[in-house]
């Protein structure tokens, strides 16, 4: 039997991405598969549940999980990974936050069930058919169900307990190459740390940050469909609301790179509690108006401040109780 | 818990200068209003990061009120209170997107001398906050 320590990978509420970013190492993926044994990768590889809950409990070294938990085979399953591995790991925004599929949450379960299956103009379904938890199915004999959609989605430590935090949408090969590196190393930090990126905002190692003023001051919000932004000058300045200064930094920049604001996939900082609320917060700082028609008229401007501000961590806000309050 | 029964806990966050002033001034003066508020004292509007609104919420507050000095010129730090209002501009906006009802977050301008105000505050964010009666969670399953 070998000794190398053995890891699981397990999609949840996710796009795939992740699991793409996992492949994006490259020829750096054989050397990871040369040190450990991978016992679990639904999306790549042909374990079956049973196998895993044939191992005996804490023999999995580290178990990686992508998105959110949104369905109860999800809760089910990260459940008996986290029985089953030494460390779990929330891989990706979705795992971390909820991520954008988290931005469900403002919708109730029905509402999204009777959009997806029903009211979508490319949807053809006049019996109305909706997925449902209470009407197996029953084919040669065998009963056949699905999972119940859960009332709203909850990252991953919602449910089980996460010992470290892979940030991203998806996480940079660069970020899981590192995180990696740390837990191979055996050098751990503290359970509940972020691994692998930086904790120095994206403005830190951002190519214009030289150029962004001491004291931001912008008069208009703008949007990058109004106008092609001078790739050389910060995006702030531009009044383009990047949300760079209030995220952690670690992807090296891509997206400003590529003439596009910050829209938060790493997340906040250690030392932020709500990502939105912090956001929210520099935003209003950098708005140079004094009069309050004129600050309700600029704001107005923006189409979804939600989207902008929880585009990857609406489950985590703190208004999350009395939104399912009102959702219910 | 019965509807009449249910009483509201609000969060104050009030400025050194003007608002939390007029809350004394309500104290000295011996106004009646209703105990449901908690207050909380800070330097300046302009200080109160959304992020405690946010945590207000967060750990069961039914409504939160953040006061400060009458714009445009009142703050004893010159522009802290406009800060405060494009911040809660933006929060309001949020609240609107999320449907959460907008009585559940006050932005007020209350002077040091306007302990009436305060009053009337109070009074309507607690009438409010009856009539939306109690935050329902959601019975968790298990």
């Amino acid at each position: 039997m070998s000794i190398r320590p053995k890891v699981a990978f397990y999609w949840c509420a996710s796009c795939g991405g992740c699991e793409e970013a996992v492949v994006d190492l490259g020829e750096k993926i054989l050397d990871v598969v040369n040190l450990v044994d991978i016992v679990f990768w639904p999306v790549a590889m042909d374990f079956k549940i049973p196998d895993i809950e044939a191992m005996p409990d804490d023999s999995i070294t580290v178990s990686f999980i992508n998105g959110g938990v949104r369905l109860s085979e999800h809760e089910k399953i990260v459940k008996l990974l986290r029985r089953k591995s030494m460390f779990v790991v929330a891989y990706g925004a979705c795992a971390c936050w909820g991520g954008i599929p988290g931005l469900a949450n403002n919708y109730r379960r029905e509402e999204i069930l009777e959009r997806a299956y029903i009211t979508t103009p490319t949807t053809v379904n006049p019996e109305k058919i909706i997925p449902s938890q209470t009407r197996p199915v029953e084919i040669n004999g065998a009963k056949i169900d699905l999972p119940e959609f859960l009332p709203s989605l909850k990252p991953l430590d919602e449910v089980i307990t996460v010992d470290y935090y892979v940030p991203g949408c998806p996480p940079t090969p660069e970020v899981t190459w590192e995180a990696i590196n740390i837990l191979l190393s055996g050098k751990l930090p503290s359970k509940g740390s972020v691994i692998g990126a930086s904790n120095k905002s994206l403005c830190n190692e951002c190519p214009l940050n030289d150029t962004k003023p001491e004291n931001v001051l912008i008069k208009e919000f703008k949007r990058v469909v109004h106008f092609v932004p001078d790739p050389n000058q910060c995006l702030l300045v531009q009044g383009l609301p990047c949300l760079g200064p209030v995220t952690r930094g670690g992807c090296s920049a891509l997206c400003i790179k590529a003439n596009m604001p910050c829209t938060g996939c790493f997340g906040p900082l250690d030392n932020i509690h709500d990502y939105g609320g912090k956001a929210i917060s520099f935003l209003g700082s950098i708005l140079d108006l004094e009069d309050e028609e004129q600050i309700r008229k600029e704001i107005s401007k923006l189409p979804d401040i939600l989207g902008l501000i929880y585009k990857y961590s609406l489950p985590k806000s703190g208004l999350r109780n009395i939104l399912r309050s009102v959702r219910k | 818990m019965s509807s009449n029964d249910y009483e509201p806990k609000i969060v104050v966050f009030a400025c050194n200068w003007c608002t939390y002033a007029a809350v004394d001034l309500a104290g000295t003066s011996r106004m009646q209003y209703p105990p449901n508020v908690r207050v909380i004292r800070v330097m300046c509007s302009g200080r109160i990061d959304p992020q405690f609104v946010l945590a207000a919420f967060e750990q069961g507050a039914d409504g939160v009120i953040v006061a400060g000095c009458h714009p445009p010129s009142d703050c004893h730090y010159i522009s802290g209170n406009i800060k405060a209002l494009r911040r809660y501009s933006l929060f309001r906006r949020l609240l609107e997107e999320l449907g959460i009802e907008k009585e559940r977050f006050r932005l007020e301008w209350i002077s040091a001398s306007e302990a009436n105000k305060w009053v009337q505050v109070v009074n309507e964010m607690v009438r409010d906050l009856k009539r939306l009666g109690p935050v329902k969670l959601e019975v968790e399953a298990v």
